[in-house]
């Protein structure tokens, strides 16, 4: 299984403020391939969101993308909105953390799913019911049938998140992008939804990016992972990789702070990374980590570091990486 | 200071109706209870964590403990005395011991008070006689101990991140040097490292301090870390409350049982290999709970009994209490 679903080069975002440009996304390099779970982690600002909005053209009016994403082959950066539309909900689709604000509130669900069907595959009215009913089923909605005429407000968060996957489901994206799609759940509720896409990955070979804060649920769904801090990729590895062995001082900072529900941890401190998130706009010269990184070299200061390809294939762009080879 | 038996807070059987309006006219109000019969102590220099899922009460049981909302029934004493008898005066005593912690770091903070300002109007409304520069001294020291720079103490919170607005936060709610403090998901809002800091903040202001803290989250793998004993509700009641390693380890309620499954862990072979024990459907809604117990329509082992009678909670070995009919002892 090697086909690339998607291909992302040296993507960048900008965005123009009253205070000047801010370069939220910066030189982005990655693949996913079909029926892989990349998850992408890092702190608020760190670009993880940018990165895919400006993929599916869902920039604000104030970014520019520059750069190429290739989907199954097709470039998508500089394409009209047209011509998106006719990709984005067919090859690609995306789901929010809100599933709230994603849905039209004065549409009744069963409109707003046979929508995608009438639109993208040329369906009949009749046969979309019978397939948007067929998907809401394969999501987990008990008795369907009787809730598809409801409006979005009738139904709980969790079932409103079960609706998005559904709709963003119609036309067998080959790429689904899940921007913390269980962060606003409870527990118990997003362990359904993580089952649901582990699912997805298996029966349908969907290839899926979740973007999360959430390192657990990262372990449990995908196989690649990228780190990002202040808009550029940091650590780019396998899933297991990186929680057996971080590289990265932040990732190793990350996964050493996350206080764990299996280990007893109370009589210790917690391992903290010092500091505060950086400052997009007031961003250091030479690595954006390095005012918190307990490493920190002379060089880290002046020269920002070029990801560099660990032993094992993975990146790392930590100069103590250089050192080591 | 490590914790004792003294007992600050005693709340038995403490209940929180709202009436919510039917919107029709001849039709009864319905009756909300977010919290039924919730009954628990808090000694000194211990952390009671409180997890449930939305709308299981933990946010409105932290206010009626501090009296921001009159509860409906039941008693809270504080230090004995029961807080529902005391006047006004009395009350405002025991609010400079009793503080609390909100989620939203910026949301609670004044945008147009300076930080230096925020953290010093308690010791203003509490102890008027003091001098201004004592009061600019007391929170300059404050600062320092949440870790915040005194210099900026004329800076307004906009100019400050989300960790270091809930440092202002937790500055506010230490410069009475309070009893308690019950902070009510203090640190959700904020990004994992940073999380930590405020995490270990607290802990060593309890440390020096022995401090009490009512810890409600529903973020279960820090409520572990936090605290000394946990409180499991659902639908306003309370399903378990257990020492923190014992709840973990053996968790008696067969809710616990699935919350704590269905916490995801940050380690690739153990999530991938762990055992789910699924919970179907959603909450039921508050405004109409399931007959019995509350949980029975979610539980994978209810039986014709749960939904006849509620279960009383029950003392269980090692101090421990659940309410479930099919506890085996």
């Amino acid at each position: 299984m090697s086909d690339i679903i998607l291909e992302v080069k040296d993507l960048s975002v900008t965005f123009s403020t009253p205070e000047g440009p801010v370069n939220a996304v910066n030189n982005m390099n990655f693949t996913i391939k079909a029926g892989e779970a990349l998850g992408v982690v890092g702190e608020s600002g760190s670009g993880k969101s940018q990165t895919f909005l400006a993929i599916m053209g869902l920039l604000a009016s104030n970014g520019t993308t520059t750069g190429s994403a290739k989907l199954l082959g097709r470039e998508l950066i500089g394409l009209s909105a047209d011509e998106l539309n006719k990709i984005r909900g067919q090859s690609m689709s995306m789901i929010f953390q809100d599933p709230m604000t994603s849905l039209n509130p004065y549409l009744k669900v069963s409109k707003q799913l046979t929508e995608v069907l009438v639109l993208h595959k040329g369906m009949g009215e009749q046969a979309a019911r019978a397939e948007a009913l067929n998907m809401l089923d394969k999501v987990g909605i008990p008795e369907a049938e009787k809730r598809f005429d409801m409006y979005p407000h009738e139904f709980s968060g969790g079932m409103r998140q079960r609706v998005m996957i559904a709709m963003a489901l119609l036309c067998e994206p080959a790429l689904l992008i899940a921007d913390e799609p269980t962060t606003a759940l409870d527990v118990t509720i997003q362990a359904q939804i993580l089952d649901l896409m582990r699912k997805l990955k298996s029966e349908f070979n969907t290839a899926i990016v979740m973007i999360t804060h959430d390192l657990g649920v990262v372990a449990g769904l995908c196989d690649t992972l990228n780190v990002m801090y202040a808009g550029r990729i940091v650590e780019r590895s396998s899933v297991d990789e990186v929680f057996s062995a971080p590289r990265h001082p932040y990732s190793q900072g990350l996964l050493a702070s996350t206080p764990r529900l299996d280990e007893k941890t109370h009589d210790n401190e917690l391992v903290t990374i010092p500091g505060q998130p950086p400052n997009l706009q007031r961003l250091p010269q030479g690595c954006a980590f390095a005012p918190r990184c307990i490493h920190v070299q002379d060089r880290c200061l002046c020269d920002r570091p070029p990801l560099f390809e660990t032993p094992s294939g993975s990146h790392n762009a930590c100069y103590r990486e250089e050192d080591a080879a | 200071m490590s914790r004792s038996q003294e007992v600050l807070l005693d709340v038995k059987d403490l209940k929180v109706h709202f009436s919510i309006p039917s919107g029709k006219l001849f039709k009864k109000p319905g009756l909300l209870k977010a919290v039924d019969g919730v009954s628990f102590q808090v000694k000194a220099g211990e952390t009671l964590g409180v997890v449930g899922e939305s709308g299981c009460g933990k946010s409105t049981l932290g206010r009626a403990v501090l009296r921001l909302l009159k509860p409906t029934d039941g008693q809270v004493a504080w230090f004995g005395q029961e807080m529902g008898d005391m006047k006004a005066e009395e009350l405002r005593n025991v609010r400079s011991d009793l503080q609390v912690i909100f989620q939203d770091p910026l949301a609670s903070l004044d945008p147009r008070m300076t930080i230096g300002q925020i953290i010093g109007e308690p010791l203003i409304t509490h102890y008027p006689k003091l001098s201004k520069t004592e009061v600019k001294e007391k929170v300059k020291a404050m600062m320092a101990k949440v870790g915040l720079l005194p210099d900026q103490v004329n800076r307004y919170p906009h100019e400050f991140s989300g960790g270091q607005c809930q440092r202002i936060g937790i500055a506010r709610a230490m410069i009475l040097e309070p009893k308690l403090i019950v902070c009510d998901e203090a640190v959700s809002a904020l990004d994992v490292s940073i999380q930590a800091q405020i995490v270990n903040l607290l802990m060593g202001l309890q440390k020096e301090f022995g401090l009490s803290l009512i810890f409600i989250s529903h973020n279960l793998s820090i409520v572990r870390h936090i605290s000394h004993r946990i409180m499991v509700l659902y639908l306003g009641r309370m399903m378990e409350v257990a020492d923190r390693d014992a709840i973990y380890a053996k968790p008696l309620h067969p809710y616990t049982k699935a919350l704590i499954s269905a916490v995801p862990i940050p380690d690739p072979v153990i999530e991938r290999n762990k055992e789910h024990v699924a919970l179907k459907g959603d909450l039921p809604s508050p405004l109409n709970p399931p007959s019995g117990c509350v949980f029975r329509t979610r539980c994978p082992f209810a039986k014709d009994i749960c939904a006849a009678d509620v279960p009383a909670l029950k003392s269980y070995p090692g101090d421990r209490e659940a309410a479930c009919h099919f506890i085996e002892e």
